[in-house]
């Protein structure tokens, strides 16, 4: 790679072993994927917490404490494992939350601003046009990179960790103008009415296709998607297909025309999808012995909107005696669904709702599952539906009024 | 006979291959606390990948495969290898911060000329893998 002056004195330990360190790193994940340069980066999102990280990650951490090391960039976090409000009730293990603890504050130490949301993007920072930034979540990215237009590969925690010391990131995949053109066109016939809808999008798209490098081209589609629209077809192509990038024509900046979006290129793949292959993604899913006791609004946290949603659609209602309907969220999204009263009429309504964390990465999620006997996990959240099967959880897609039924009925349909 | 791959890091290592037909996630499939791949239907279900070199012909979603790596690698029950078709910059990222070889791309599919058992040298200064 080609090293500018100040880089080169980094790598000289002109500012310390941590970002010596972090650039050598770097240095090697730039050179496997031929990368010629750094750019640098205006704002990280990292991924870092005790269940994702366990001891090995912890102890690295205090390492690079100790060795002084800071944030260069603004910094944020992504969702984590514990809800301290809520962890003994969970039966969450006593000596991970304080590991948890430890780590918070070990990551405030370098100037890490921990604002544990994987909705950062409708939250917290929303980068521009052209602006390279170094975000981890897969949600977050492929929000970034479309919704945006701004650049960022998957940064995973340590690389991440690594650009926020640095304040720059190789330059390959997604900061590259060539690899952000559409590969493969999708016409969106099906109307698309509710959130669940634009993840099962997402999953027929992305487990056709898995290719961190396919970029579908959306098109056709009858009106104007919304953001909580994007952010669930985002995250569920992320989580099927590992993609981190897509185009919809007539909403995304750089999508204003099939052809553009294209890149010029006017042979490639076309597929439609209409009603009847999302009903058939519904219809799917098998329901062992109809387990309907766990709800799951979750991956990514909600937004306020969707707070909104399901606080009109639980008014009035109960969860069923002996079911569970958790929903996550970050800190400011509860804080106003407290003063907007959102809160109120969900804790209401018997429903769970867990602050900062998604449910997916829970501490001590297994032996949860086996401590209340669930085999099932309904869920509106295709990109939660798919990356919770280690937990051996059976897991299940459904429509968010269909959800709100389930965990007040007890009936699995 | 051997396989060509596109890119590559890390040290050469030797082992006994595990030959996937289907994707790979250490958040989605793994067990992460035993090495043994326990998503419900996956191709591997109840396979250990614990000193395996893994081949794997797509990386699938997950940002949190970077500490995964770390973490089963410090657990002792991380893989000798990766060997992926397609994978992504976290696979890669994870692998490298691990000290994990990881490569990526193949000339051929893995499928025509190693099974799972057979012994394997993954040479990735020659973006080479040779079946021994």
């Amino acid at each position: 790679m080609e090293l500018t002056p100040e880089e080169q004195a980094i790598l000289g330990g002109a500012k310390g072993d941590a970002v010596r360190r972090a650039l050598e790193y770097q240095i090697e994940v730039g050179k496997f994927w031929g990368a010629k340069r750094f750019v640098p980066v205006t704002n990280v999102h990292m991924m870092g917490d005790i269940e994702v990280m366990g001891d090995a990650g912890l102890e690295f951490l205090r390492n690079e404490a100790k060795q002084a090391a800071r944030c260069s960039v603004p910094t944020t976090t992504n969702a984590r494992c514990i809800d301290f409000a809520h962890c003994e009730r969970l039966g969450q293990d006593a000596g991970e939350a304080a590991k948890e603890r430890e780590l918070i504050a070990t990551l405030r130490r370098m100037d890490v601003v921990t604002t544990d949301t994987c909705i950062n993007y409708q939250t917290v920072y929303q980068p521009h046009l052209g602006e390279h930034v170094a975000w981890g979540d897969t949600g977050t990215v492929i929000y970034a990179n479309s919704v945006f237009g701004a650049r960022s590969n998957f940064e995973a925690g340590p690389a991440a960790l690594a650009a926020a010391l640095t304040g720059r990131t190789p330059e390959y995949g997604f900061h590259l103008s060539e690899n952000r053109k559409g590969t493969f066109a999708v016409e969106l016939e099906a109307r698309l009415d509710d959130l669940a809808d634009w993840g099962a999008v997402g999953k027929i798209v992305g487990e056709s296709h898995q290719n961190y490098y396919a970029v579908p081209v959306f098109h056709g589609f009858r009106r104007i998607p919304t953001a909580d629209e994007l952010k669930h077809l985002g995250a569920a192509l992320a989580s099927y297909g590992s993609m981190g990038m897509f185009h919809f024509v007539g909403a995304t900046p750089e999508a204003p025309s099939i052809e553009t979006a294209m890149g010029g290129v006017s042979a490639f793949e076309r597929l439609s999808i209409g009603e009847s292959d999302i009903e058939k993604t519904f219809k799917g899913y098998g329901l062992g012995h109809g387990d309907a006791r766990l709800v799951v609004f979750s991956g990514p946290q909600q937004s306020l909107f969707e707070m909104k949603r399901l606080a009109e659609l639980f008014q009035g209602r109960k969860v069923k005696h002996g079911s569970t309907c958790v929903v996550t969220t970050n800190s400011a999204v509860l804080s106003q669904s407290e003063k907007l009263g959102y809160r109120k009429t969900l804790e209401g309504a018997g429903v769970t709702i867990l602050e900062g964390v998604c449910f997916y990465i829970l501490q001590n999620l297994s032996p949860m599952r086996e401590k209340n006997r669930w085999t099932n996990m309904v869920s509106n959240s295709a990109k939660i539906v798919n990356i919770i099967g280690a937990h051996r959880f059976k897991t299940i897609l459904r429509r968010t009024t269909d959800c709100v039924e389930i965990a007040c009925s007890g009936v699995l349909k | 006979m051997n396989i060509k791959v596109n890119r590559a890091f890390g040290p050469v290592v030797e082992g006994e291959a595990l030959v996937s037909e289907e994707g790979f996630s250490p958040r989605y499939d793994l067990d992460r606390w035993s090495g043994v791949i326990t998503k419900p239907g996956h191709k591997l279900e109840g396979q250990s990948i614990v000193d395996k070199i893994c081949f794997f012909p797509t990386a699938k979603g997950g940002i949190a495969a970077g500490w995964a790596f770390y973490d089963i690698k410090w657990k002792k029950i991380a893989p000798k290898a990766f060997i992926f078709g397609v994978t992504n910059p976290v696979m890669v990222q994870g692998a490298i911060f691990a000290g994990i070889p990881i490569t990526e791309g193949w000339d051929r599919h893995p499928r025509e000329v190693v099974r799972t058992g057979a012994r394997v040298r993954v040479d990735p200064a020659r973006k080479l893998i040779e079946v021994l």
